[in-house]
């Protein structure tokens, strides 16, 4: 067998394994959020269709989005109104290409992991802000702006938050950054960093406290108003598989990635696979900010901005400030 | 926030499309009666051949409001402003999720700023009035169930205080005792929708499912009473429909236990939020003197900082009796007139505590015949109603159904501070005041 054909099955299969995963995390999110916001709201959630849990609901929703008409608009820009929701789906998928499941089990351990990451993400607003434009509504061109100036508030606090664990693992590949905290989770010692970090986070994800380029009560919908059936899906997909991977690229910054708890003996340590335990802490995570959005209200365009420039920025400045004065006490001590 | 706020200056020109109607001197009522039924044209830039109206005073009609140019509710693009200026006009409802029903604010936005907001109602116009006409008395009360859908209670109250003043009988003092708890109940009600929606609007869903189930409790009490949970045709003249029945204290008293415990949860969860906090703080505010020239009333004036309640400043149905404070907020914001409403459940609980300890025994239906002609004249009877005063005007002719009934509903009179509370905010804000005003167009449109 030729070398090439070789290379390409591999990314094929590669390809293939992300997409599922994307596809049936999204099934999976979309019943769990509504039964977790069931439970926080009182309520039972979806139980009819898979009884006695309701599993089989996502399934249903996704038969109804296949079945409904595709409708365009009659005065929407044709070629951005269609090629916004490609847009927004491909960056969700490409950030899994660097994101490590298990020692092994990554697609591509790029030596410039997080930027790629940070610059792939980025690529969401284009589409929102393209989506926006498009759709020749009010309302969603309020909400493309909206989303475009909250861009710029948070991005950079979240890059500088992950500058922390890069510091301190001397790498900026993921996988060699899940290596470092073998020892102990970066948590312990850059909890600013990881609170910026999913607060930022939940800002890029357009989730509340932050959801403000969607905001139901005002907005209606937001950027993707106009849209419908599958191409409205698209933008429901990229939400979820961007919500896992804001919580994966977390898990792997903070919470150790697919290491088990250093303080566990080894023994016990070897009983879990470690794509369990990745697995499981990037849902915990996914839980704590479905917990988040079904508490809080949501703040306003202006607030968010102060809180991005105002509190995040420099928080995020003085954790790098305290990273570096701390780091050889931190090595000292054998932390690291 | 808070940028310039103008104030639209009060319309004080020629009201060319207004007749002058004839004034009559006092006690002309009875001129009317055994006539037909004949109705004026109140409004209207043109005549009727033979249109000579004979009516009771009806002059201060002259001053409703008139309505507003039409090129205002207009919806562009874009609209000129002052040489290169252009604002974005923004089409707000009728279907919209936060604008309460069918509201229609037609906005001007500069990027997300306020600069113009102008509210257009009559989505919900059912003739309310005119069917108050066509109604007997007793039909009415059902009828009245319509207006505040949130507050059928006090709707029926007003009416039926006002006929009974028309009748000149009184109700029996266990009677009194059931209105003042029902009132109450169906204030606790109307203003736990109220902190549902309020969450809602500001983007929280889950306080609003919170306290819908509390206000299902209550819901439960009023089928227990009247047979019915929304509309429950329930006040009757002298008296109410049925007595409680049997059990009705205690399962009362269980609800405001329940309501007493949960309501920390709610400021748990919201009052006290930060995010909420600074969502409500200083938006939306409404001067105390604004509130007074604009007809306020209720939670919206007492958050402006005057203590005016009407079951204290003008009390009926024996709420002399009953000890409860006026809730009061100065700031005049969005967060005043929650805390007022917040504040309000508490004494509402209070009260009905009072009223069910001291329930008397006896009738609570009066002596007083189904059919009913009351005796030519005209009555006004008001009520605190959860969103302020509720008042119903009644003009008699001596035959069995009303020859004129006017609502004064206050969520019609906070609908139009929508004109200049918002200006200077943003759009996110509009929803939030919207919210605080908590109008329901049941009776602003009517």
């Amino acid at each position: 067998m030729p070398a090439w054909l070789v290379t390409l099955g591999w990314a094929v299969l590669k390809a293939s394994l992300i997409l599922g995963f994307v596809l049936f995390n999204a099934l999976f999110l979309v019943w769990w959020e509504r039964k977790f916001a069931a439970r926080i709201q009182s309520r039972v959630g979806p139980q009819r269709t898979g009884r006695p849990f309701g599993y089989l609901q996502s399934m249903a929703d996704v038969f109804k989005l296949l079945s409904k008409e595709d409708v365009v608009p009659a005065r929407v820009d044709r070629w951005m109104y269609v090629l916004a929701p490609i847009v927004i789906f491909v960056p969700a998928v490409l950030v899994y290409v660097v994101v490590p499941f298990g020692p092994n089990l990554i697609v591509q351990d790029l030596n410039i992991g997080i930027l790629y990451v940070a610059a792939v993400t980025s690529f969401t607003m284009i589409a929102i802000v393209m989506a926006g434009w498009a759709a020749n509504n009010k309302y969603s061109v309020v909400s493309a702006m909206r989303a475009a100036a909250q861009l710029v508030a948070y991005e950079v606090p979240l890059v500088l938050a992950v500058i922390g664990p890069v510091m301190l693992a001397g790498t900026l590949s993921l996988q060699g950054i899940v290596r470092a905290q073998e020892g102990l989770w970066y948590i312990v010692v850059q909890p600013l960093g990881f609170l910026v970090f999913l607060t930022a986070g939940m800002a890029e994800l357009n989730r509340a406290p932050f959801d403000l380029s969607e905001a139901e009560s005002e907005l209606v919908a937001g950027y993707n108003i106009e849209y419908s059936g599958m191409r409205w899906s698209f933008f429901f997909l990229a939400e979820f598989s961007n919500l896992v991977a804001v919580s994966a690229i977390a898990t792997t910054l903070f919470l150790g990635g697919w290491q088990a708890p250093w303080f566990l003996p080894a023994a016990v340590k070897g009983l879990i696979p470690p794509v369990v335990w990745f697995l499981a802490k990037t849902y915990f995570l996914v839980t704590v900010i479905m917990w988040i959005r079904w508490t809080l209200p949501r703040v306003r365009i202006d607030q968010l901005l102060d809180f991005g420039w105002k509190f995040l920025l420099p928080v995020s400045l003085a954790n790098i400030a305290l990273t570096g004065l701390l780091f050889p006490v931190l090595v000292r001590l054998g932390w690291i | 926030m808070g940028g310039a706020r103008t104030r639209p200056e009060p319309q004080t020109g020629a009201r060319e499309n207004v007749i002058e109607l004839p004034v009559l001197a006092e006690g002309s009522v009875e001129e009317i009666s055994g006539r037909t039924r004949q109705r004026a044209r109140f409004r209207g830039d043109f005549e009727y051949p033979g249109d000579d109206f004979e009516g009771p005073n009806v002059n201060r009609w002259q001053y409703l409001p008139q309505t507003p140019p039409v090129e205002d509710l207009l919806v562009e693009e874009v609209r000129e402003i002052e040489g290169n200026e252009r604002e974005m006009v923004m089409n707000m409802g009728p279907q919209h999720p936060s604008t309460h029903g069918v509201l229609r604010c037609v906005l001007g936005l500069r990027g997300e700023a306020i600069t113009r907001c102008r509210p257009d109602i009559g989505y919900l116009h059912r003739c309310h009035e005119k069917l108050n006409e066509l109604w007997s008395y007793q039909g009415t009360i059902a009828l009245s169930d319509r207006l505040d859908y949130l507050a059928a209670m006090t709707n029926e109250l007003a009416f039926v205080l006002a006929v009974e003043k028309l009748l000149e009988i009184e109700p029996t003092e266990r009677a009194d005792y059931i209105r003042v708890i029902c009132s109450e109940l169906q204030r606790i009600a109307s203003h736990l929708l109220f902190f549902g929606t309020t969450a809602l609007d500001l983007g929280a869903v889950t306080p609003f499912l919170h306290s819908f189930r509390e206000r299902e409790a209550v819901y439960d009490v009023f089928e227990y009473i009247s047979g019915a949970r929304l509309l429950y045709n329930y006040m009757r003249f002298g008296g109410v429909r049925t007595d409680f029945p049997p059990g009705t204290d205690k399962k009362i008293r269980e609800v405001l236990d329940l309501l007493e415990n949960r309501l920390p949860e709610y400021h748990d969860l919201l009052s006290y939020n930060p995010i909420f906090a600074v969502r409500t703080q200083g938006v939306g505010v409404l001067s105390r003197d604004d509130a007074i020239a604009w007809g306020a009333a209720g939670p919206v004036l007492r958050g402006s900082g005057v203590a005016y309640d009407l079951r204290k400043a003008d009390p009926y149905s024996g709420y002399e009796k009953f000890d409860f404070k006026v809730c009061v907020e100065e700031s005049g914001d969005v967060w005043a007139r929650f805390m007022v409403r917040m504040k309000e459940i508490e004494e509402s609980i209070k009260i009905i505590r009072q009223a069910l300890d001291g329930l008397p025994e006896g009738d609570a239906r009066g002596q007083v015949p189904r059919f009913i002609k009351p005796p030519p004249g005209e009555v006004y009877a008001r009520v605190e109603g959860p969103r302020g005063e509720l008042g119903c005007y009644v003009v008699s002719d001596g035959s069995d159904k009303p020859y004129r009934c006017h609502w004064r509903t206050p969520s019609f009179h906070h609908v139009s501070l929508l004109e200049f509370v918002p200006v200077g905010h943003l759009v996110a804000d509009v929803v939030a005041i919207i919210g605080s005003m908590d109008p329901v167009f049941g009776e602003v449109d009517k």
